[in-house]
């Protein structure tokens, strides 16, 4: 598990969110904190709301209430401009890499750092290279298109796109979706790593429990758009809550509901 | 039933309003970040490229193939009265006015306005509109304003060009087909067209330009689901940037006529 260096400021604070599509909730009145320096990892069901928080914090989706804090800063609200200057402190891997197929890898890499911090491609290329090679990607993948790389690569190269700015917050939707465990581990190393290296503020939103433990110091468990338990990584196993036993067990039968006919 | 009719004209009119409503502040938007900075140099380029010079074969076809076959019918039709000395003149307006821009502007809208919705679609439906927000960079700046603006320059160009190889269709025709005398085909070329002719066309070619871009960039940017959402953008620029280039043309056309 990373090594636990957080303060009780909390780098990132949700209260009392809620977000709606038409008739559907799928964020209620959720609150949850996430210490600087720690790592946070949300897991939950598909649909219970861990990508619309997520991308309530980056800005994505505007909720219709509550509010959300980022480095003491109030977000909701606030004006492009200085969404974007709280920005340029954040990095984020897309569940599919997201990369941009116009350009080749080392400019996906280096993107944030040229049009944000204003370094010259000169210089950005030498950092996305290195960037490449701290998670295993050699120079010659530099100039290669993304479309070219396999699934695994492609998420090496979004987590190098992540940490090229050296970021105080890193967000990591579904890092180990779609891969083979190996590669799983492989990333998951990759980001305990970088975020260890960096000693920067995490909150990875995942449903894969052995990565979950891997990366968090903390897991918060959300059901229907809220928070039904947040505890240490190390205490999941024992929480006694009844939602986080079914969850980790895989069993059918509990308080989750599954929007499945039951055999 | 009359309630229920009554009622599908309000959803509708509704609807309409919104889009309405939703392209204005789209397009109040894109006009705002092309004056304002930072101004992304390169990719501005890459568009020029994109849909200027490599438009050039289907424009230059299109402007080629419609000289030559506007000389035969004006040919047809004032020979009937004993005007053939018209023709190069006629041709030469009508090019120049009407001709050239308009369906300049409908090839580019087939040929651009589907790839920037197909392309801009694409990051849309693949989060890399997202991921462009969370590099603190604005996609109306990087992926709108660039295009809108490369198109708004670009089309007057290629206009200019579709001119020149549409009157030469025509002198073509006139001279090897319709046995015209090449001076004094040039020469009535020439001595009726005003400055204003070819300026209208090249304003209309801008305007549509501008059309065919926005159109583009709108559907691309506001598609959702997937495959089919893309496929769908792409089909409403295209359309979309038919009809108001059709519309706007009248439109011009008058405002343009004096």
């Amino acid at each position: 598990m990373a090594a636990s260096q957080h303060t009780d400021a909390p780098m990132i604070s949700l209260k009392n969110v809620c977000k709606s599509f038409g008739k559907k909730h799928v964020l209620k009145d959720l609150s949850l904190d996430i210490g600087k320096g720690e790592s946070l990892v949300v897991i939950g069901g598909s649909g219970t709301g861990k990508s619309v928080m997520l991308k309530c914090i980056l800005g994505l989706l505007q909720p219709e209430s509550g509010e959300i804090y980022i480095n003491g800063q109030q977000v909701i609200g606030m004006s492009p401009v200085e969404r974007e200057k709280t920005l340029r402190n954040t990095g984020m891997l897309f569940q599919y890499a997201a990369l941009f197929d116009s350009l080749p890898v080392w400019e996906n890499v280096a993107f944030g750092l040229m049009q944000a911090h204003g370094v010259k491609r000169k210089e950005a290329k030498d950092i996305a290279i290195e960037k490449l090679g701290l998670v295993g990607l050699g120079p010659e993948m530099a100039n290669k298109n993304p479309s070219a790389l396999s699934i695994g690569m492609q998420k090496r190269v979004g987590l190098a796109r992540a940490i090229a700015t050296n970021p105080e917050i890193i967000f990591f939707d579904e890092p180990t979706t779609g891969l083979d465990p190996i590669m799983g581990d492989v990333i998951d190393n990759l980001i305990r790593d970088c975020t260890e290296h960096l000693g920067a503020t995490t909150l990875t939103i995942s449903h894969d429990m052995e990565s979950a433990q891997k990366i968090g110091d903390r897991i918060a468990l959300i059901y229907k758009g809220s928070v039904v338990w947040v505890g240490p990584a190390k205490e999941i196993e024992n929480s006694g809550n009844p939602y986080v036993e079914q969850f980790i067990n895989g069993d059918i039968n509990g308080p989750i509901e599954l929007d499945i006919l039951k055999p | 039933m009359d309630w229920n009719f009554l009622a599908a004209i309000g959803r509708v009119t509704l609807k309409f309003m919104q889009a309405v409503g939703h392209l204005s502040l789209f397009t109040v938007q894109t006009v705002r970040h092309i004056f304002t900075p930072p101004f992304y140099m390169r990719i501005f380029l890459r568009q020029l490229m994109s849909i200027g010079y490599y438009s050039l074969p289907v424009v230059g076809l299109t402007a080629l193939f419609t000289g030559m076959v506007l000389a035969l019918q004006i040919y047809v039709g004032s020979s009937r009265f004993n005007a053939e000395s018209a023709v190069a003149t006629i041709v030469v307006i009508g090019l120049t006015r009407e001709l050239a821009p308009v369906l300049s502007g409908l090839m580019v809208a087939g040929r651009v306005g589907a790839a920037i919705a197909a392309e801009i679609g694409t990051m849309r439906v693949t989060e890399q509109i997202d991921a462009l927000v969370t590099l603190s960079t604005n996609p109306f700046k990087y992926l709108v304003a660039p295009r809108v603006l490369a198109g708004m320059i670009t089309l007057p160009a290629l206009v200019l060009i579709a001119d020149i190889i549409g009157v030469s269709g025509g002198f073509l025709v006139a001279t090897e087909v319709l046995d015209f005398n090449a001076s004094s085909y040039i020469k009535n070329t020439f001595d009726f067209l005003e400055t204003r002719d070819v300026v209208s066309g090249l304003i209309k070619a801008s305007v549509f330009g501008f059309i065919v871009s926005l159109m583009g960039c709108y559907h691309g940017f506001n598609s959702n689901g997937g495959a089919q959402g893309v496929g769908r953008a792409t089909t409403n620029a295209v359309v979309s940037s038919f009809i108001l280039i059709l519309v706007s043309d009248y439109f011009l056309t008058v405002l343009l006529l004096d």
